[in-house]
């Protein structure tokens, strides 16, 4: 191999900088930015309409649920696993007990780079108290 | 040195797949952890149905003798459109309208004459989605955006709705509006319990299923003060609107066209 020294000089340094964010990770601990979610105080309210980590994961599929059931075929409350009824709607049932949505949707929503468009027509509540 | 060549390049593959796989496995024992308890398979089942049902005909019917006895009232458009988010763009080419005053003669076009009564010549007529029987929108909208409900109400599913406007070219009435700009800032006071809508959907009147749904009457029967909007069901024969109709010569718009409209109008 000719210049072999200077290959693997090279070599190596592209591999410490291509891997430099873990090194830094491991030097520094934890400086990635992370979602921060508050969860809601509201008085009364101590659980979601399902479990947290189904909601985690699946909250957008729920969302689609209500959706298609309140608009296509007119059913608006929804029975939790508790036996306890939620009327399905995104303004008055989520955003009326995760009154800031900065602190929640947004946190992690922010975090993955997703958009979505729900508020292109619902209301956020908080926002026109501002406004 | 190939054969050292070979074995440098070996190595330095697996430490590369090692740095980063550790980080991965991580992440996948994370993501496992949450999606496999069980409680969590959601089924339609669960959902319980309430009011969308054959057995009512929602219609209704506009005295014309009271409507409009108090001059300039606008109290239905205005009820009507603060309640559902509807903009007031100001200008004739983006207006979005889900109820509205037209002349009689443009409202009932086969239907006035040079000599008729003056009073209803000089008439405003409200006028909204007809919701009719055999909905021609609902014939063409390529999405089933637009649909007629089991209680006969003309639906609108703006989630749905690719802004084709094939429904507003079908509409016999003019009753269906497009957004072609952003609603949002034109509308002065949102009501945050209804949404808005969004640049290139379709818009109508749906009869306040929403508040339907609550067991109240549309919105702009409940700010008639006058009553000359009366709200029911065909489908009962003791129902208000079965009453007026058996007792009163009524109208409808453009019955020749076989839409059958749901909106019965006295004169």
């Amino acid at each position: 191999m000719y210049d072999s020294g200077k290959i693997l000089i090279g070599i190596i340094v592209f591999l410490l900088l291509f891997t430099s964010p873990i090194w830094y990770d491991l030097a520094f601990g934890n400086t990635s930015i992370k979602p921060n979610l508050v969860l809601p105080t509201k008085a009364g309210q101590t659980e979601c309409v399902m479990s947290a980590e189904y909601m985690r994961d699946n909250h957008m599929e729920l969302l689609n649920v209500w959706r298609d059931d309140v608009v296509r075929k007119g059913n608006r409350i929804f029975t939790a696993a508790s036996g306890k009824k939620f009327e399905m709607s995104l303004t008055k049932t989520c955003i009326g007990c995760h009154t800031n949505k900065a602190e929640f949707c947004d946190q992690c929503h922010n975090y993955l780079g997703v958009n979505p468009y729900c508020w292109d027509c619902h209301v956020d509540p908080q926002k026109l108290e501002i406004k | 040195m190939n054969n050292n060549r070979r074995k440098f390049l070996k190595l330095a593959g697996l430490a590369a797949i090692g740095v980063s796989a550790g980080k991965y496995i991580d992440i996948i024992a994370k993501d496992t952890a949450h999606t496999t308890s069980p409680a969590d398979s959601i089924s339609t089942k669960q959902f319980t149905s309430v009011n969308v049902d054959a057995k009512n005909r929602w219609a209704m019917v506009i005295d014309l003798n009271k409507c409009l006895v108090e001059e300039g009232c606008t109290k239905c458009i205005s009820a009507c459109h603060k309640t559902h988010n509807v903009p007031d763009i100001g200008n004739l080419k983006d207006e979005v309208k889900w109820i509205w005053k037209e002349n009689y003669e443009n409202a009932f076009l086969d239907q006035e004459n040079y000599y008729m009564k003056k009073a209803l010549k000089d008439k405003k007529v409200p006028i909204f989605c007809n919701h009719c029987d055999n909905p021609p929108c609902v014939r063409v909208c390529p999405t089933q955006a637009t649909w007629k409900r089991e209680d006969g109400i003309v639906m609108m599913d703006w989630h749905r709705c690719i802004g084709c406007r094939y429904c507003i070219a079908a509409c016999p009435y003019g009753s269906r509006s497009f957004n072609y700009i952003d609603p949002r800032p034109y509308i002065k006071e949102i009501t945050p319990d209804f949404p808005t809508r969004t640049k290139g959907v379709v818009e109508k009147c749906t009869f306040c299923d929403e508040r339907l749904a609550e067991g109240l009457e549309p919105a702009c029967v409940e700010a008639c003060t006058a009553k000359a909007m009366i709200f029911g069901n065909l489908n009962d024969p003791e129902s208000n609107v079965r009453e007026l109709l058996k007792e009163n010569y009524s109208i409808r718009r453009k019955p020749g066209l076989g839409t059958n409209p749901e909106i019965f109008y006295l004169v």
